[in-house]
């Protein structure tokens, strides 16, 4: 067992982890932020999608040992003095979502890519987001409302 | 099976009574056979059989409503809400919808079969209808004055010319218990006083899903609660013969449970019980391998014996002679899966004798029957509670998940959560079955068509029935129980899409060879006036005679589900090298009689259409009898965001009509749109869905 300290949404954490966890159970069961899911466990469908300094990454396939010292965004901590992200604002405007479940991954994953590529065309949010997996086929209405958020989204980085 | 549906009415019903609280209650009960009555010109007097719905008026104004049905993202919380808010004349943001509880809801038999919208639907605008008159009568009341002169605006009663005079719901209900129950047909608004029914209305639940605060069956989190893994086979079916423990000691805290062929380990850390179960060594005796994904076929042809003729007409033989063109072929179609992004979860606690359980499940009320049958309890001592879900498409209609998750905290003595993994979830799901079709069709010198014969094996007659004038013909549906390596069951439209697929395909092979165009071909044999205005809808949408790019290619599909008619028309481009299909437009055109929401109409066909996609070019289970190949995502490709295409939703107006399915039709006609659009582009007609690369070149060579 070791201590493994990092931020999650801006607030410190430690956790006494054996290291072999995966970042998702860390987020999801220890600290209980559900809105990260599982969906594959092996890296292939993004549901579990959370930043990690910035950077989109599937937490499921990230060992908590790799995350000291760093900082992690999940969902619950995108909107801010309970006022929307603009992303999650342009879902809700395009109604880009029906069951939900895919839903916090695809937000994030916009999020992550959205920081790299301020407003971005069509095509590239395509390739920017194709391995975020949607059963429920909300894709379109996905890259319509990235498109809104990457024009709405501010500039700077936020954080 | 009706007696049963009917004892856990009444439980419902006497449960429901025994926790009434305050306002203006409606109950709402309708015999099985009336309740879609409610918009025939002469209903039948409604009969006293067991409430369907109710809704209730709450003492601060707000409507809670209450169904049986689950909201796993198409959209009915919106929906139903919708139309309640419209017969109430309340906001709709002050109704709550409270579905899927089998303590606070009415018995529902599942959310499945695109019913809710065409069957909830007419029952809640009813008991909402009758909730409103209740009001008016107090506020005639209050007032001392006739109904007739009051009106209401979002939930305020007031009297006509004379805005001073005006009453809330809130003060009319408060402090009253009323309860009310319809035994007559109730007043409904007509379309033309609609303020709300056939408005665009966006998800209600939206923020809760973009903000992760949406609760799903796994994101229950109980005091003391473990987390199950399942040990199980690597073929579907396996026998338990011998179970090796002895690792389980390395691991602290863990608790082995088992019973029967249940083996599971339980840890207050989901990592800890996943890496202990893999410790355990079972040997297992499983069943012979009798078909692969290639064998399959020719497997179920050779093994099923037993038909019904579902339709059958004329002569066949007699069609045939007189048919100029006369085309035979046999259809494929593989093993599909449900994939929805959430596995199957369930999340349980026991307080004495009775157990409590979120589980991702269409059938609230049937997890609750199996539960209580599968532990030898009483009904009323299993709660199965409101939740939403990460996707279904039927893939959620059995309650396995939650009788293995209940089984454990039984025998574990503490709250369980239960997720499957994806394995599990590739293994255990209710896969919808690899199917033939067998089809002969025939054409006069007029392009008519004189004969079809079509054998369904294992696809169902689901919407088979023909909307073509045909003289002579034979539809047959071959089945048998147990012929599949693995469970089998519901996927959207159920056997719809496999045998639209063979309809649609055909009915392009019989035109080419005969020399039509395939929307003229139609047109020419359809004898359903409401099919050809649908069609003529999609044709105009689409522009059917615009001039084609290079490489793409036209295809048409016509078919029918839960009351929906449906004319699709997709635009491909085929890479003739490589045998990669871009699907690039879809136009589809729906008659669903009334469209309550028709943005949610709209996400609906959308979705069904992306989803449709997939399993006509990408989506089939690998497999050696019941030993599963496709595991994971990786071997199983679903439609991506590159796939899909741009897509278009028109329905046919009609407001005055009563609604028909929504969830499903659209999916069916995506198979044999796109094969004959691949058609068009390549040449190639491919008779096995998925439509693969490898397969568009093989029919190329
Ligand atoms: S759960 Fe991590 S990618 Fe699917
Ligand atoms: S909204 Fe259901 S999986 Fe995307």
């Amino acid at each position: 067992m070791k201590q493994i300290n990092f931020t999650l949404n801006g607030k410190p954490v430690s956790l006494e982890l054996q290291g072999q966890e995966s970042l998702l159970t860390v987020i999801r069961i220890y600290l209980e932020q559900t809105g990260t899911k599982y969906g594959c466990g092996l890296g292939e469908c993004g549901a579990c999608t959370v930043l990690i300094d910035n950077e989109a990454v599937r937490s499921c396939m990230i060992l908590a040992e790799d995350i000291e010292g760093k900082e992690i965004i999940s969902i619950e901590g995108l909107s801010s003095d309970g006022e929307l992200h603009p992303i999650q604002k342009a879902f809700i405007s395009h109604d880009a979502l029906q069951c939900g479940f895919c839903t916090s991954g695809m937000i994030m994953n916009a999020y992550g890519f959205l920081l790299q590529n301020p407003n971005p065309s069509r095509e590239k949010i395509i390739v920017g987001m194709e391995s975020n997996l949607c059963r429920c086929g909300a894709y379109n209405r996905i890259v319509d409302a990235i498109e809104t958020a990457g024009k709405e989204m501010p500039k700077k980085v936020k954080l | 099976m009706k007696s049963a549906i009917k004892s856990e009415a009444a439980y419902s019903r006497r449960r429901f009574i025994k926790n009434l609280g305050g306002g203006v209650v409606v109950v709402f009960c309708l015999g099985e056979v009336s309740f879609s009555s409610l918009f025939a010109q002469d209903g039948q007097p409604l009969e006293e059989l067991d409430f369907n719905a109710y809704l209730r008026v709450k003492e601060d104004g707000r409507i809670d409503c209450f169904t049986g049905k689950i909201e796993m993202g198409q959209g009915i919380i919106t929906s139903l809400a919708q139309v309640v808010a419209e017969e109430l004349e309340v906001s709709i943001y002050d109704v709550d919808m409270i579905m899927g509880d089998t303590e606070l809801c009415p018995y529902d038999a599942g959310t499945w079969g695109s019913l809710t919208t065409r069957f909830i639907d007419p029952v809640l605008r009813a008991a909402a209808a009758e909730a409103r008159e209740v009001l008016l009568d107090l506020a005639a009341e209050h007032f001392g004055m006739n109904k007739t002169s009051l009106e209401v605006i979002q939930g305020v009663v007031s009297v006509k010319n004379d805005s001073s005079k005006k009453i809330t719901y809130a003060e009319l209900s408060k402090g009253k218990k009323i309860v009310r129950s319809l035994t007559k047909k109730p007043e409904l608004k007509k379309a033309k006083d609609f303020k709300l029914i056939g408005k665009p209305i966006r998800s209600l639940d939206a923020e809760a899903k973009v903000t992760g605060k949406a609760k799903y069956s796994g994101d229950i989190f109980l005091p003391g609660m473990v987390h199950a893994t399942i040990v199980r086979p690597e073929v579907f079916g396996s026998k338990k013969v011998k179970v090796d423990a002895s690792k389980l000691s390395d691991f602290a805290g863990v608790q082995l449970v088992e019973k029967d062929d249940l083996v599971a380990v339980v840890h207050s850390d989901p990592e800890v019980s996943q890496r202990a179960a893999k410790s355990i060594k079972i040997a297992w005796e499983a069943p012979i391998a009798k078909a692969n994904q290639e064998t399959i076929f020719q497997y179920l042809e050779d093994t099923i014996q037993d038909n019904k003729v579902f339709e059958s007409e004329g002569s066949l033989q007699l069609g045939e002679e007189t048919s100029k063109v006369y085309r035979k072929a046999t259809y494929h179609d593989g093993y599909k899966a449900h994939a929805s992004i959430e596995t199957h979860v369930a999340t349980c606690y026991f307080e004495g004798d009775k157990v409590t359980i979120w589980a991702s499940t269409q059938s609230p009320f049937g997890t609750r029957s199996s539960v209580a049958k599968a532990l030898q309890m009483p009904l009323e001592k299993v709660h199965v509670k409101q939740i939403f879900l990460g996707g279904g498409f039927g893939g959620k209609s059995n309650s396995q998940q939650s009788i293995e998750a209940a089984t454990i905290a039984k025998l574990c003595g503490k709250p369980v959560q239960l997720v499957w993994s994806r394995k599990e979830e590739f293994m255990y799901d209710n896969f919808r079955t690899a199917a033939v079709v067998k089809v002969a069709g025939g054409t006069d010198n007029n392009g008519k068509l004189k004969v079809w014969d079509f054998d369904i094996y294992c696809a169902g007659t689901r919407g088979t029935e023909l909307f073509y004038a045909i003289p002579n013909k034979r539809i047959r549906s071959f089945n048998q129980a147990g012929v599949h390596p693995f469970g089998t069951g519901a996927w959207r439209a159920p056997g719809n899409n496999t045998t639209t697929f063979a309809r649609e395909s055909h009915i392009d092979v019989v035109a080419h060879a005969a020399g039509m165009n395939p929307l003229d071909f139609r047109l020419n044999n359809l004898e359903n006036k409401e099919m050809i205005a649908t069609l003529q809808l999609a044709a105009k949408t689409f522009g059917y005679d615009k001039e084609k790019k290079p490489g793409h290619g036209y295809g048409i599909a016509l078919g029918q589900d839960a009351g929906t008619l449906v004319a699709m028309i997709a635009e491909v481009f085929v890479d003739k090298e490589t045998g990669e299909v871009q699907p690039i437009r879809i136009v589809c055109s729906q008659d669903m009689g009334q469209v309550v929401n028709p943005h949610g109409a709209t996400l609906q066909t959308e979705g069904g259409i992306t989803m449709g996609i997939g399993y006509a070019l990408y989506e089939e289970i690998e497999f050696n009898g019941g030993e599963m190949k496709t595991t994971n995502f990786n071997r199983y490709e679903i439609t991506r965001f590159s796939k899909t295409p741009k897509i278009e939703c028109v329905f046919i107006d009609k407001m005055d009509a009563k609604p028909q399915g929504g969830g499903e039709p659209a999916i069916i006609c995506v198979g044999a749109a796109i094969a004959n659009a691949i058609f068009d582009a390549c040449g190639a007609r491919v008779y096995r869905m998925p439509i693969t690369p490898e397969r568009i070149l093989d029919a190329l060579s």
